[in-house]
């Protein structure tokens, strides 16, 4: 799975793109989210207020509850500014 | 028609172009989003547009083909810009073209509080004290559910 982060999640964990495999039992949005706070401290910071991430499931917004599977692409980003 | 693009664009060549050779075409409405030089009582001295390449395009052409669905258009255009911009400079493009005014100047709304709220882009501001991530504003989601809530007075 292909994960991108953007704006400040991006400067807060540290990493534009990454690839992760998570376990078997990770098989939605909100789920995969709690279980990145794990990675390391950046990712914890990142993902600290969830009411201000927005994520997309290959490159369409999704709720916590979308379904999730290997080889999707997720991107994490705050609510947009631009126009 | 949509295009991100990192480069400028001239202005009076895109309307023309948009519109030329289409006789049934009776108005014209263009918003124009330019670079300010203040942010909530802060100096700006420029900006940093970053964007979801691939999403971006994908979701300014749904928002396009809903407004071509709720309005009679002959003809729109999004031009959206990234990269570093400073005051004054142009970001964003939207021009509608209809047979009579109202519909070419409400999608031309709809199609900016649309775009505000729902297209991947981010704003980094730098001042003087150092580059910050723009907020979202609670009064672009305000503007954008105004057409949910005609959709519902419709149906």
């Amino acid at each position: 799975m292909k994960l991108l982060y953007f704006a400040w999640l991006k400067t807060k964990t540290g990493v534009a793109e990454e690839e992760v495999s998570p376990p078997a039992e990770v098989t939605n949005v909100g789920e995969l989210l709690a279980w990145l706070k794990d990675r390391g401290p950046g990712h914890a910071e990142a993902l600290a207020d969830l009411q201000v991430i927005r994520v997309a499931v290959n490159q369409a917004y999704a709720d916590p509850d979308h379904p999730i599977k290997a080889g999707d692409e997720v991107a994490l980003f705050p609510p947009v500014t631009g126009g | 028609m949509i295009r991100v693009q990192r480069d400028d664009f001239d202005l009076g060549r895109e309307l023309a172009a948009l519109t030329a050779g289409n006789h049934k075409v009776g108005g014209l409405a263009v918003f124009v989003g330019l670079v300010r030089d203040m942010a909530g009582g802060d100096a700006v001295a420029a900006m940093t547009l970053e964007h979801y390449p691939g999403m971006t395009e994908k979701l300014l052409a749904e928002i396009e083909a809903e407004a071509k669905a709720r309005w009679p258009l002959e003809a729109s255009l999004v031009i959206h810009r990234y990269g570093r911009l400073e005051p004054g400079d142009r970001i964003v493009l939207v021009a509608c073209a209809s047979a009579h005014r109202q519909a070419a100047l409400e999608a031309c709304n709809f199609l900016i509080d649309w775009l505000k709220t729902k297209a991947p882009f981010w704003k980094l501001e730098e001042g003087a004290a150092g580059a910050k991530w723009v907020a979202s504003r609670d009064s672009d989601e305000t503007a954008a559910e105004r057409w949910a809530d005609k959709d519902n007075a419709a149906e």
